[in-house]
């Protein structure tokens, strides 16, 4: 059975700054566990995507985008697994499989690929997408750091 | 009263964690040094400011420099993609040099390392 030996909770404006913000936040909360230099990389990697995808897309439809919010929560388990949850209350995802397409992109052509999911499912050993439309998104990824 | 040592103004101190992209014009070639974490935020202003230099020299080759980058998530290959679209259309090729091992990771992810008119370093 295993124990939570830490935890985080963090709200963040869905403002483009925080994209470092979160991933300073997280490289700090894993930092305590000893990953490895690409351990590391990789989660905050990961958890760039999710907080871009986020911001770039849950709150478009709202005129005053500052108003959303992200919310981060992280967990570090004697198993030495951690778990993000990054999630948001905005316009959510239609259809989450054909979004976690490699290549698929609602963004602006040539300057988004459409590859954060796939980076998300490469840099993490899992990672679940919830998602209804106009309820917001949840995307949770666990990482199970080396011994 | 403690008296703090006068600093001489000089281009190596003077850059600021807010600075992104160093630019080195030579004949045919335009350098751009990439700075900081790459990431949707700072790509933002960074392409702008390469576009808008790239279109004022028109050189025959850009060459992306990325060996001061630190992190990098996929808004840097969608830098490097739009770079290399826009490029071509002043018929230059790009050069990107300088990407770290963990640079890398995410490149072969994408497939860049096989995308024409491109060259990585």
């Amino acid at each position: 059975m295993k124990r939570i030996i830490n935890e985080l909770k963090l709200r963040l404006p869905a403002v483009s700054v925080n994209e470092a913000v979160a991933r300073s936040v997280i490289s700090a909360f894993t930092a305590s566990a000893n990953p490895t230099v690409e351990e590391l990389g990789d989660l905050r990697c990961a958890v760039s995507e999710a907080v871009t995808n986020c911001i770039v897309h849950a709150y478009k439809d709202i005129p005053d985008r500052s108003v959303g919010y992200i919310y981060i929560s992280a967990r570090l388990y004697d198993t030495r697994e951690v778990t993000v949850e990054i999630s948001d209350n905005g316009c959510g995802i239609e259809n989450v499989e054909e979004a976690r397409t490699p290549a698929f992109s609602t963004g602006e052509p040539s300057e988004r690929c459409g590859m954060g999911f796939l980076v998300m499912e490469s840099f993490t050993d899992s990672l679940s997408v919830k998602s209804r439309p106009g309820k917001g998104t949840t995307v949770l990824m666990r990482k199970i750091l080396k011994p | 009263m403690i008296k703090y040592p006068r600093k001489k103004a000089s281009l190596k101190g003077n850059i600021k964690m807010k600075e992104d992209v160093i630019f080195i014009e030579r004949k045919g070639e335009l350098v751009a040094r990439l700075l900081p974490d790459i990431d949707h935020h700072t790509c933002r202003i960074m392409r702008e400011k390469i576009d808008l230099k790239l279109f004022e020299n028109k050189p025959e080759r850009l060459v992306l420099d990325f060996t001061e980058v630190g992190f990098m998530d996929s808004s840097g290959l969608g830098l490097i993609l739009g770079r290399v679209e826009k490029a071509s259309s002043l018929n230059a090729t790009v050069v990107v040099r300088g990407l770290s091992e963990s640079h890398m990771r995410i490149v072969r992810l994408s497939g860049l390392d096989r995308v024409k008119n491109l060259t990585l370093k």
